[in-house]
């Protein structure tokens, strides 16, 4: 096992280079000098001096590669002109909402979409199934911005002052306040690293308000999570669904499960026990497939929601036109995308061994 | 010269009809498309289809207005987000009829959105055949050449592929600059790794054959091997992925258009449309919804056929 997670790590670090190495690429190829490009109409002679000097744009440009990676190593993502902040920090701050909403959305889709999918397979052909199989099929084919904009209006709009009511904007209603985490345990003296990782963590409002127990917050915090949530999983969770589904019917069809039911053995069992449990490694795959689809989607979604997170930072940016801020966003998505399909790989290892010795 | 206009040369041949075959006539063709017939999903996806084209054909027909219209300019006293008015619905009479109301500079919705049909089907066609046509390229060259170029070009894939589709896209149109064509390009260009990979492994698994032997022995050229012997067995996977890629690069190109990096003002385009009357959205929401039906029954449209495709041209799925 060991031995694979190594092999994966190392097969990771091409992957990774090319990441910084198209980031950067695409960064030098911007039409037009880099420095107008970024400033704009505020360049003047003086900032483009400093920000070649910066940025080492008088270098030859292998050497601003080395220099590029070099900085991105230190965590060095540049500054944004319009919040005029370090990219990372600004990251650092959004990065916990578009993971909580992304979380959030994952165990929507994969509790709803595997309950549906169980219960399409061994109900086939009845309404349930064609049902499940028709929302299925409209699930992957409206936009995430649709059913945003659409769940928002039914839920703020069409339901309001009824008890199903949800909130179509912000993460929290005002006047409700979440602690953060280092004033919670006493510990404001804290510095360094370890006081960012703490603030990294009480920004994930649904998470910080479990473990300190403030449950007013955490009950407001879900309830702006929701329709959120619904909108960035409903594709995936019909691909989990339609996955889980064929999946299913095809472990059922086995011999051993013939033997299963041949032995006396209750249906539920056979179905749950004996079917689910091969019929689940694909749908595992489908998820870890469609993590492109989840940030993707959380990116549409913050914006429609008002959810400051990375999406939002990088809709910004682009109306903005905040190169800077846009190069950090892509490289710490594609960054987090490349760890999570890590993880997901490792986990597949884990179910099924044959993939280990492969 | 086209090859109708060559003297002919030949005998004429005298084809006797075999009575077996004009009785039962079946070939790999006909099978073929019975097999699609047969598959309710894709039939459900052809009509579909059908009926999107045929909007987008007869669009200045069908559609009351331009799509660029204001209702200010032709002398019509219209409200910007104005609701749907439909005569027979009970709209009173003496109001201009706008079946999808008016959006938010005072243009009729509904002509709108018969226009956009044309950008959406041909948005999906063009860049998925964009990406089939590079792709396609890139894996038959790494599956034929393997060795280092095929290791170099498949690695280049894999880190295009590392990035979720959407922000690669962004930030490639961030470079290029806004507009349709430019967010059509992008959504392109991170398609094409899907069928580069989908060409290559055809490559491979065909390459080894015999009748690919044969005809290496019989002196044929790289090339001709190529377009000739390995081409035709990797289309079947090409298709089925192509029909799929284009609601999926349908689905893309609306969303860089609703970050505003794809169409621009004033085109008809259903994301667009979507995106620039957004604000209007808790007072007009048939401005969302008449163009969100669009995007999602054309995309809809093509995955049902992607799918009636791979489940009648997969051999293994054969009933």
């Amino acid at each position: 096992m060991t031995r694979f997670i190594i092999r994966r790590l190392i097969s990771s670090i091409p992957v990774l280079f090319g990441i910084v190495l198209l980031v950067f690429i695409l960064a030098r190829v911007i039409p037009g000098d880099p420095c107008t490009a970024t400033y704009g109409e505020k360049a003047t002679p003086e900032l483009c001096a400093q920000f070649e000097i910066r940025y080492g744009l008088d270098k030859p440009i292998y050497e601003q590669f080395v220099i590029y990676i070099g900085a991105i190593a230190q965590g060095d993502l540049g500054s944004s002109i319009k919040f005029g902040r370090p990219v990372t920090d600004l990251l650092l701050e959004r990065l916990p909402v578009t993971l909580e909403l992304t979380i959030l959305a994952l165990i929507f889709a994969a509790v709803v979409g595997i309950t549906l999918g169980l219960l399409s397979a061994t109900r086939r052909n009845s309404p349930v199934d064609v049902l499940t199989m028709v929302v299925a099929n409209l699930g992957v084919s409206i936009p995430v911005f649709v059913l945003g904009l659409l769940l928002a209006f039914v839920f703020a709009v069409l339901l309001k002052d009824t008890p199903f009511t949800l909130p179509p904007s912000g993460r929290l209603t005002a006047g409700v306040s979440v602690k953060p985490l280092v004033d919670a345990w006493g510990l404001t003296a804290l510095e360094g690293p370890p006081r960012a990782i703490l603030d990294f963590a009480s920004n994930m409002y649904v998470f910080n308000t479990l473990v300190t127990g403030q449950w007013g917050a955490l009950a407001d915090a879900l309830k702006h999570l929701i329709l959120p949530a619904i909108a960035v999983g409903t594709i995936p969770l019909a691909i989990i669904a339609r996955m889980t589904r064929s999946s299913l019917l095809e472990v059922l069809g086995l011999d051993y499960v013939r033997t299963a039911r041949a032995k006396g053995l209750k249906e539920r069992s056979v179905v749950i026990r004996h079917g689910m449990r091969n019929a689940l490694l694909p749908v595992v795959t489908v998820i870890g497939l469609s993590l492109g689809a989840f940030l993707s989607g959380a990116i549409l979604t913050e914006t429609i929601f008002n959810l400051t997170g990375m999406g939002k930072t990088l809709f910004e940016a682009i109306e903005g036109r905040d190169y800077i801020v846009i190069q950090g966003v892509t490289i710490v998505v594609a960054l987090a995308y490349l760890i999570v399909n890590l993880v997901v790989d490792v986990s597949y290892a884990l179910l099924d061994p044959r993939i280990r010795l492969g | 010269m086209s090859l109708s206009e060559l003297p002919n040369t030949r005998l004429p041949v005298v084809v006797v009809p075999d009575p077996a075959v004009t009785a039962k006539p079946s070939s790999l063709r006909r099978d073929t498309i019975r097999n699609i017939l047969r598959q309710r999903t894709a039939v459900i996806g052809l009509v579909i289809l059908g009926f999107l084209g045929l909007i987008a054909l007869l669009a200045p027909f069908i559609a009351p207005y331009g799509p660029d219209d204001s209702m200010l300019k032709l002398g019509e006293e219209g409200t910007r987000g104005l609701p749907p008015c439909i005569h027979l619905l009970g709209c009173p009479a003496d109001q201009p009829q706008h079946l999808m109301g008016l959006d938010s500079n005072v243009r009729d919705e509904f002509s709108r959105v018969i226009f956009g049909s044309r950008f959406s089907l041909l948005i999906g066609f063009v860049t998925v055949s964009f990406a089939i046509v590079i792709g396609t390229l890139i894996g038959a060259v790494a599956g034929f050449a393997g060795g280092w170029l095929d290791n170099l070009l498949m690695r280049i894939m894999d880190v295009v592929l590392s990035f979720p589709s959407l922000i690669l896209a962004i930030a490639i149109v961030t470079v290029l600059g806004t507009g349709l064509i430019n967010a059509m390009l992008a959504i392109g260009i991170v398609s094409i790794p899907v069928y580069a990979r989908v060409m290559r492994a055809s490559v491979l698994s065909v390459r080894e054959n015999d009748f690919v032997t044969a005809s290496r022995a019989l002196g044929e050229s790289s090339g001709g091997i190529l377009t000739r012997r390995i081409l035709p067995n990797a289309l079947t996977p090409l298709i089925v992925q192509g029909t799929l890629g284009i609601g999926g690069a349908i689905l893309e190109v609306a969303a860089l258009s609703f970050v505003s990096l794809g169409a621009q003002p004033p085109t008809a385009e259903w994301g667009f449309m979507i995106a620039s009357d957004r604000n209007l959205f808790f007072s007009a929401p048939h401005l969302i919804f008449f163009p969100g039906v669009a995007i999602t029954l054309s995309v809809l449209a093509f995955n049902l056929i992607g799918d009636g495709l791979r489940d009648a041209l997969d051999p293994r799925l054969n009933r």
